[in-house]
Parts: structure tokens; sequence; C-alpha cells
């Protein structure tokens, strides 16, 4: 999805407004592996920011979500690692995971109809603040 | 707590204006309009942006001839510029290959475009919407704040019950219409006007069915010299949409 930075920014805006001007002192962040996040971008972006906020002090954890896919017909599940996907098509799913239903089909009957059950998406899963 | 939608606002931090160009009705020239309204905008000097957001037929990049043209990547993607005009959309990576989107779908890509595009300060940014009333629409109007429409019709009986239900939608929504474009007509007939008068809406003329059109697809200045386009500018001048 969003380059790592914006993705910082957005992450502790969310979270300091969820806060409502307490404290935080820990969160966590699950990255759905299809997001295909730089985790170590991330985190460097993420200490930069929060210097002077209230969120200053705060022990950030980030938790990669593996990405499930299942087929709508057979119900076959499969990981991206079974995908054969080249650098381009990674890529395009790096910047809009949707993409993954251009390019990926069932590894056991070939239908392009599946499900992302797992491994999409960003989001705070928990959050902890003073008082 | 979704951080994505935090980005949103702030990548479209830089638009003046959104306008959504929609019908309800497939097949009706909504990609052609909005991409010679963006061409047009562009031309008088606007600073103007083009979003395809018709996942399953993306076909302004067909218009405009930026097939297989790469959005460059920097801390996002920055849309292709043709003709002056930024345009993003997902046939610049899906290719030609069908994207099967069901509807929760639809709406995480759209979050995802939307999250990762940067577009910069422009004056105008013109939407092309897909056929119908369903999740596309709904969420353009609830992430794009302020977007405004502009509804394509042509005049069969078939398009004005469709439009009919796309007008009521947009009105629930509380989405300003700047009024109803009539496409492809071949005959004089005041139905379209008529209908437009019925849903309160202005009606704000119409372009010609252009028999020599298909041949200047893809070619932007070619575009510019079909009568389609000369008429366009009349009516967007009309209603001070190219001021
Ligand atoms: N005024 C016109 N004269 C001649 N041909 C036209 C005119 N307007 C549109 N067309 C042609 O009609 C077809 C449909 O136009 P277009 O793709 O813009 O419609 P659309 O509403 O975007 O369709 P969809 O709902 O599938 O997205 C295209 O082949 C286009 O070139
Ligand atoms: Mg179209
Ligand atoms: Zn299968």
């Amino acid at each position: 999805m969003v380059h790592e930075w914006a993705l910082a920014e957005a992450v502790l805006a969310t979270a300091s407004r969820a806060a409502g001007g307490k404290i935080v002192k820990s969160l966590k962040v699950v990255l759905g592996e299809l997001q295909n996040v730089d985790v170590e971008i991330l985190r460097f972006a993420i200490s930069e920011l929060k210097r002077g906020t209230d969120l200053e002090a705060a022990e950030v954890e980030f938790e990669v979500e593996p990405a499930v896919f299942k087929c709508e017909v057979c119900g076959t599940e499969w990981r991206l690692d079974d995908a054969l996907l080249n650098d381009r098509e990674r890529e395009a799913i790096h910047f809009v995971p949707e993409l993954a239903h251009a390019f990926l089909k069932c590894t056991s009957c070939g239908s392009p109809d599946f499900r992302v059950v797992k491994g999409r998406g960003v989001w705070i899963k928990e959050l902890v603040s003073n008082g | 707590m979704d951080p994505r939608l935090a980005v949103i606002p702030f990548r479209l931090g830089g638009v003046k204006r959104i306008i959504v160009v929609c019908s309800g009705k497939g097949g009706v020239g909504k990609t052609l309009i909005s991409t010679l309204f963006a061409l047009l905008a562009s031309q008088r000097g606007k600073r103007v942006g083009l979003l395809d957001l018709d996942f399953h037929g993306p076909s302004v990049s067909v218009v405009l001839g930026c097939r297989g043209c790469t959005p460059l990547e920097d801390k996002g993607l920055i849309p292709v510029e043709v003709a002056g005009v930024k345009v993003m959309s997902l046939d610049f990576f899906a290719g030609s290959a069908p994207l099967p989107l069901r509807g929760r779908d639809a709406t995480e890509a759209l979050i995802e475009l939307l999250a990762v595009t940067r577009w910069g300060e422009l004056d105008l940014l013109v939407v092309d919407s897909p056929p119908g009333t369903g999740d596309e629409l709904l969420d353009a109007v609830r992430l794009l704040k302020g977007v405004e429409a502009l509804v394509v019709t042509t005049p069969s009986k078939l398009a004005l019950s469709s439009v009919s239900r796309l007008v009521g939608l947009l009105k629930a929504a509380r989405v300003p219409v700047l009024g109803v474009l009539e496409n492809m007509r071949v005959e004089d007939d005041v139905n379209v006007q008529r209908m437009a008068a019925e849903w309160g809406l202005v009606y704000l003329g119409w372009l010609p069915y252009d028999r020599d059109l298909e041949r200047a697809l893809g070619d932007p200045s070619a575009l510019f010299s079909t009568s389609v386009s000369r008429s366009l500018e009349r009516i967007l001048e009309t209603a001070n949409l190219l001021a």
C-alpha cells in the first residue's frame, strides 16, 4: 500500500486519536503480508515521527499476518509462497493488494474466483495508554 | 482502526475540486466524456487529474492511448502524465488480465489506490466511474470528500430509467449534481430535457453521435478536433466548468 513513511504518519495519527490525549504506552500494529510493507523502514519512520508527541514513549510492536487464499469453487487454501509471481506482479500487489485477483489462480483447480482469507490490510490491534 | 483512511485526506489535500462523471447506465460515454473533460480543462491551463474508478473495465488509458505506462514510485505513486493530465488507473498494473473483484475487494482497492496516489496540487480531479449504483460509487462519495457529480445519459428510455435511480442515490447521499449531459443524440427530442426538469437538475446540453470518433481514440490531439470534443467544450464553458 502506501509508502512506509506515509503509513507511519497514518498509524501515529490514528493511534493518537484513539488514545484521546492520553499518553500511549504501547501499540501493536498488524501488517498483512499482501501489503508487503518494509517493517524496518516503518519502524524507523515511526521512531522518528513520534518524537515530541503523546506517543514518544510508546513501544511499537509489529506483526506480519501471512496471506492465505481460499478458492470459492473447490475450497483449496494456499499461501502467497505457493503462487508463481514475477517481479512486476509482486510490485503491483505491493501497491494495491487486490491486484492479486488479476494475477493469482487457484493452485488446485485454476479458478480465478478466490477469497483473501488473511493477510491483507493494516490495523492497530492493541493500544495501551496511561490512565 | 484503519490507518490507511487517515492518509487519504492528506493525499487529496492539494485538490481543489473533484467531479465524478457518472450515469447508472453502461456504455453511455462516461469514459469518453470524463477523459475529454480532463483534456479540455488541461488545455485551458488548469492542473488536472483523471482517476479511473472502473476497476472491472478500466479504459481511460485506451481513450488516451497510454496503456502500458507505469506510474513512478516516489513516496507513493506518481500518476502517469498524458497531454498535461495526471492519470491513475488500475489498468497500469493489471494490464489486460481480468480483475474479478467482489464488492468488499473493490472497496479495499479504492482505499489503497487513494492512499498511495500522490496527486500534488490540482485545480480539478475528474473521476470516471463504472456503470451502476453499486459499491464503487458509494465508496467514491464516502472517500472523496466534497465530490460533485456530472450525470451522463443517452436519450434511450433504457438509459433514463437507470439514470433515475442514480439521481435518487446522489440526492440521498447529498452529492451536489452539476447537471445532466445528453450524449449520442441522433435526432431532435426533448426527452432528456424533460427528465432533467423532473429530477430538478440543470440540463447542460447534448453531444452528437460522432461517426469519426472511433478513429481518434488513443490520440489526444486527434480527440480535440472531433465534433464531440468541440460540443463538449462549448457546454462546459457555458456551465462555467472550464474557467
Ligand atoms: N458522442 C459519441 N459519438 C460516437 N461514439 C461515442 C460517443 N460517445 C461515446 N461513444 C462511443 O461509445 C462507446 C461507449 O463509450 P464509453 O466507453 O465512454 O462509455 P461508458 O459509459 O464509459 O461505458 P462503460 O459503462 O462500459 O464504462 C465507446 O466506443 C465510445 O467511443
Ligand atoms: Mg467507462
Ligand atoms: Zn479451486
